[in-house]
């Protein structure tokens, strides 16, 4: 009997000694944590792209409650998850308008030719590394899908050997930019529609010989701007989105139908 | 001098804690599938068996078998091991965030893992006394950290090969783990 007792005794004077040695190291190594932090966390898209510059949700999450980063770092979440992070920071957030990839090529196989004699392995960046000929186009899309690959969002679809941006998808992260050999993706914001879809740098008539949907460089795009938007650099013309009103003129002009008109034209 | 040695060598090599003693296989198959994390975890179970075995062997040296209470060694030694672990995470996350990042997620694994239960409640069995008790479970930690390093080596390599399709996944790495077991066997031929 009394062994039980002893027994009892001492288990319950271990755990309370235990008890209250967890109760003290608890509160003397306390660490404060910024409960904004996991607040914040909590806004962020999680898929950890990277497009922030930060390395992944967790760490841009701790810059902004830290106060290292602006509210609005976030170009994959946009203005809705800026707002809700400003309200947890206590600061109202300039929207920042999201951006989606965008691939300046149509030399889809019917527009172009591909006589390549590239046999190796199915990687736009090996394509390139490999010296050989692909396509006619020297600026053109390779087709391999090396941006699909990278996607996290499952955004990049490769059709008709031209790589397209599923837009309703594409969340902007940019990682298809870095993919591609050409550097043929740019981001662009997401309300523009009118958009260069070519890369080509070639003066007109070389272009023609590759491609029949190429830029060729005849500034009547120019001419027909009024917002004075677009402009031809090097035989290319490109658009400089902050002055685009979307009116679409250009790409009514375009001889050869390489600017995407704007919807409902 | 030289029994300490020993005692380690054993810890670690002939009496292997999970090729011989078949203690934490647990963790030992689940954290070994990338070679980083089962580095991480071997330093964890070795900063927290050292530990677990000095701490066990000073209660039971003098609360324990003083006052005849043998036979509740076992529910004692949870109970210490489980609030000292939580007590070592709280002191790391205060003084060594570099060290609690890399170990942190692993400490509360290691609370219910057996090796660490088993190394207390062997080095009762065997009568070490305290300095004996650190140099053993030091061993003993060695002696998971280098399995399970070596597991997750050979699982970076099957990975990569060809294996027959019953085989992918868990039994092939249940295999492996069999045939370390087997090559440990030898170091039990080593006598002093």
């Amino acid at each position: 009997m009394q062994i039980i007792i002893i027994t009892t005794l001492v288990i319950a004077v271990i755990g309370i000694v235990v008890g209250a040695g967890l109760v003290f190291t608890g509160k003397k190594f306390h660490v404060d944590v910024d409960e904004r932090e996991s607040a914040v966390r909590e806004c962020l898209p999680g898929n950890n792209c990277g497009a922030c510059g930060f390395a992944g949700c967790d760490a841009l999450a701790a810059a902004i409650a830290a106060g290292n980063a602006s509210v609005n770092a976030c170009p994959v979440g946009g203005a809705p998850v800026a707002q809700k992070i400003g309200k947890i920071m206590g600061q109202t957030a300039e929207a920042v308008e999201g951006k989606v990839a965008f691939v300046r090529c149509k030399g889809s196989c019917d527009v172009t030719h591909n006589q390549g004699n590239y046999v190796g392995i199915k990687d736009c960046r090996s394509a390139v590394l490999s010296g050989l000929n692909v396509t006619d186009c020297a600026y053109g899309c390779l087709g391999f899908g090396s941006c699909a690959a990278v996607c996290p969002q499952d955004a990049i679809r490769v059709v008709d050997g031209v790589a397209m941006v599923v837009r309703k998808k594409c969340v902007g992260c940019g990682l298809c930019v870095k993919a591609c050999p050409r550097g043929l993706i740019e981001l662009v914001p997401a309300s523009k529609r009118v958009i260069v879809q070519c890369s080509n740098k070639d003066r007109g008539p070389q272009v023609k010989k590759v491609c029949s949907a190429g830029c060729i460089g005849c500034m009547l795009c120019t001419r027909q701007c009024e917002s004075d938007a677009i402009h031809v650099t090097n035989n290319l013309a490109s658009i400089q989105y902050e002055n685009c009103t979307q009116c679409g003129k250009c790409a009514e002009k375009c001889p050869v139908k390489v600017i995407t008109p704007p919807p409902g034209a | 001098m030289k029994s300490l040695i020993l005692i380690i060598i054993t810890g670690a090599l002939i009496n292997n804690v999970v090729l011989n003693q078949f203690l934490g296989i647990c963790s030992f198959l689940g954290v070994s599938k990338q070679m980083k994390a089962s580095a991480s975890l071997g330093g964890a179970v070795i900063f927290v068996i050292t530990i677990a075995s000095a701490v066990a062997s000073l209660l039971y040296d003098y609360v324990l078998a003083p006052l005849g209470m043998d036979f509740m060694k076992t529910i004692v030694f949870i109970l210490v091991i489980a609030a000292l672990v939580q007590i070592v995470e709280m002191f790391l996350k205060k003084t060594s965030p570099g060290v609690y990042k890399a170990l942190g997620i692993y400490l509360p694994l290691i609370t219910t893992n057996c090796a660490v239960l088993g190394v207390a409640l062997t080095n009762v069995q065997d009568g070490y006394n305290f300095i004996e008790s650190v140099f053993s479970g030091f061993g003993t930690a060695v002696g998971f950290t280098l399995a399970i390093v070596l597991l997750a080596s050979i699982r970076t390599r099957i990975r990569e090969e060809d294996i027959p399709a019953p085989l992918r996944g868990a039994p092939i790495v249940l295999i492996s783990a069999a045939l370390m077991s087997i090559a440990f066997m030898g170091f039990s031929g080593l006598s002093f």
